[in-house]
């Protein structure tokens, strides 16, 4: 099985695709025959021409309201929002085109075949605009669906998911490990479920959640725990809409402690969502308050970065201090 | 790429070089300009299009009616735009897509939306095709290309482009055309599409209903330019303006967009200037913002009149011919308006179905709760107990009375 980076999982992913089905398109800024900032789409173009990859004039909201019509006429269009830092323009077209289309058309017109691919994240000297993780506006739209994978096996699976799943999706990576995570992907065609979360480690003292790029930040501070003699399962949500509610309940029904962590900002951060959800289906099993390691609640620091990032230590400090409780 | 001569000294251009023509071919008498030429235009065509205009204005006159009665939470008028709206349907493959901004019922008369399919879907009963989620005006039809509406501006602008991409590549010589406004014009989204349609040489037809008023603003405070038309130079795309009020001129000029569009696969912007008869909506009221003699004047070039005018020069129309197809348009809207205002409302699951292709289980959670909850309280949820279950028994809804 060949090893790639997680860069190389999604040009793979999106090469399937289109081999597959003359309807996907891919396109965005810089996406045609530069193929990405980040080379996502390498070798596209050549491979199926300028009608099918392409670049975009620099314009957000018109991306998303092109790709909203492609997909309504029935093509399968995967738009690439360069940071999503920048998605914001895009966010009316999104919000209240993409999401409502099947609901107010009373499934007479469908954008499903949408798949929005942007980098976001952290840890790469980017400030306030080239790091920020804004899953948990689009997680408040009823009518999306969000995914983010946590290497390049992940990425790959999710991502050929993303682009066959009849519901428009919002994919976003975590592009921190773009080259940083390696691992073994195979080359044929697979698709890893969306809306399912993955226990990537059993444990029975105490539940840590988190996905993307904090899957890896999760690794590190629980084999810090597991020194300590605290057994920690762990738990990549996958998928942040819809959430997998049950496989988070049955983790924390058994261990009755749970720390979210996820790098936006703790104030209307995804993880207050679970955590209610959580306090509401597991009360009386909990031995501790649900525990949230995130940024803080500024816009993404530059020099300050490290300190702000809820890095592998954070995440450690919480588990302690929820087994302790 | 620029092509462009040096200059040596910095003489500016304020793009008052160009002036933009207005195409027009009749005459509000009904007779033909000097040099002017009728397009082609079949009788059963002329006659086509001359019902749908009559049936759009009947319809926007008893549903504002219905309005005013406390029957309908809200209705939009096209008057005064019919030409406009339906001269450029009638230029059209019927399979080209049509992607409206809320005032063009017009475009949907004209290709065969039947007064039930649009009462059903102004009193959201349960045949409503949008299942009764959208304020009245919101249509859509699948069968016949017609994108459901949606109430943000401008957004369905760069889907029009979007979409035409999606024709091009789809080899089928159909295109699609894009009603908005000249208020909707100053969104971000127009000049979005307009300059990915050039960039990406797609076959769409932008066509802007410059009626003079977004609401209450008028189009001097919308922009300082000779209205929207020279905004297509800067993406380089061709452009016409056309009156409005001018069925031919309307339907020969979109008839030419569509050649260019579908051709040369090169998008087009047409401005038609035309006047908003009515108010802006049911909750609008004009007599703030503009004159009656203002109105006035415009009520005199009115599109439909024009038109019959015309038609019965042609020998192909007459007043017994009016009054017939008045008197039956009117019963017609007051027997299909009775039928569905006494339909009910769309089923209690069509509140969580359509979301996402299926209902998700944490959805079928929350409408399960729903459901326990309206059991609890049935007298104050009529129209979601009704649906409910057997076993709920709820007094009739009085607002869903009416004569």
């Amino acid at each position: 099985m060949p090893t790639m980076n997680m860069l190389q999982a999604i040009n793979n992913a999106l090469d399937i695709a289109m081999a597959e089905d003359d309807k996907v398109l891919c396109f965005g800024e810089d996406v045609g025959t530069f193929g990405g900032v980040f080379r996502a789409t390498s070798h596209l173009q050549e491979k199926y021409g300028r009608a099918r990859c392409f670049n975009t004039p620099l314009v957000e909201q018109g991306i998303l309201g092109f790709a909203n019509g492609l997909a309504a006429q029935g093509s399968v269009p995967v738009a690439e929002i360069q940071f999503a830092d920048y998605i914001f323009p895009a966010f009316d077209q999104i919000v209240n085109e993409t999401a409502k289309f099947r609901y107010r058309s009373g499934d007479l017109f469908n954008v499903g075949g949408l798949t929005i691919r942007a980098p976001y994240g952290g840890g790469i000297s980017g400030g306030l605009y080239h790091s920020q993780s804004p899953e948990a506006y689009f997680a408040h739209t009823p009518g999306l669906k969000i995914a983010v994978p946590r290497n390049p096996y992940q990425a790959k699976g999710l991502l050929l998911a993303a682009i066959r799943d009849p519901d428009p999706v919002l994919f976003f990576e975590p592009k921190r490990l773009y080259r940083a995570s390696t691992g073994e992907v195979p080359e044929e065609d697979y698709q890893l479920p969306l809306g399912e979360a993955e226990v990537t480690r059993e444990g029975t003292d105490v539940t840590v959640l988190g996905w993307g790029a904090q899957m890896e930040v999760i690794d590190r501070a629980v084999e810090l725990a597991e020194k300590e003699g605290i057994s920690c399962e762990v738990i990549d949500l996958r998928s942040i809409l819809p959430w997998d509610e049950e496989s988070v309940v049955e983790s924390v029904l058994k261990t009755g402690r749970l720390v979210i962590t996820h790098e936006a900002p703790l104030t209307g951060g995804f993880a207050g969502e679970i955590a209610a959800t959580v306090q509401e289906r597991c009360f009386l099993y909990l031995e501790s308050p649900i525990a949230r390691v995130t940024g803080l609640d500024t816009p993404f620091p530059l020099t300050l970065e490290k300190e702000y990032l809820p890095n592998h230590l954070k995440v450690f400090e919480a588990i302690r201090v929820s087994v302790a409780f | 790429m620029t092509t462009t001569q040096d200059i040596h000294s910095p003489q500016f251009l304020s793009g008052d070089e160009f002036s933009i023509p207005t195409f027009r071919l009749l005459k509000q008498d009904g007779s033909l300009y000097d040099g002017a030429e009728a397009p082609e235009l079949s009788r059963e065509q002329a006659l086509k299009i001359y019902h749908a205009m009559v049936a759009t204005r009947v319809l926007d006159e008893r549903m504002m009616a219905a309005q005013r009665q406390g029957r309908l939470s809200f209705y939009m008028q096209c008057t005064g735009e019919e030409a406009a709206v339906i001269g450029a349907t009638a230029a059209l493959d019927d399979a080209d897509m049509i992607m409206a901004q809320y005032r063009e019922q017009g475009a949907l008369v004209y290709r065969g939306f039947s007064y039930d399919e649009f009462m059903n879907q102004l009193f959201g009963n349960e045949l409503d095709y949008g299942k009764g989620r959208q304020m009245p005006i919101h249509y859509g039809s699948r069968k016949l290309h017609y994108m459901t509406i949606s109430s943000p501006l401008a957004t369905q602008i760069p889907q029009a482009a979007g979409y035409a991409y999606g024709q091009k590549l789809a080899g089928e010589g159909h295109c699609t055309l894009c009603f908005f406004g000249e208020g909707a014009a100053s969104e971000g989204d127009f000049h979005a599409a307009l300059n990915m349609a050039a960039v990406h040489e797609v076959p769409v037809i932008f066509f802007c209903r410059n009626n003079g008023y977004a609401i209450s603003t008028p189009s001097i405070e919308q922009f300082a330019a000779d209205g929207v038309a020279p905004r297509a130079f800067g993406y380089r795309m061709h452009v016409i303006r056309v009156d409005g009020n001018d069925l031919l001129a309307v339907l020969s000029a979109t008839r030419e967009a569509r050649r260019i569009a579908v051709e040369q696969n090169k998008p087009v912007l047409i401005e038609a200037m035309s006047y908003r008869l009515a108010a802006h909506s049911s909750s609008d009221d004009p007599s703030g913002y503009r004159s009656k003699k203002e109105e006035e004047a415009w009520r005199e070039k009115d599109p439909i009149l024009r038109l019959q005018h015309w038609l019965t020069e042609q020998g192909w129309w007459n007043d017994d011919e009016e009054k017939a197809l008045q008197e039956s348009l009117r019963r017609e809207v007051l027997e299909t308006m009775k039928r569905a205002e006494k339909r009910p409302p769309p089923p209690l699951d069509s509140l969580v179905s359509d979301v996402y292709a299926d209902v998700t289980p944490a959805l079928q959670r929350q409408l399960d709760r729903l459901k326990t909850h309206i059991r609890q309280y049935p007298e104050s949820y009529p129209k979601g107990a009704r649906s409910l279950d057997p076993d709920v028994k709820v007094r009739d809804d009085a607002s869903q009375g009416g004569e």
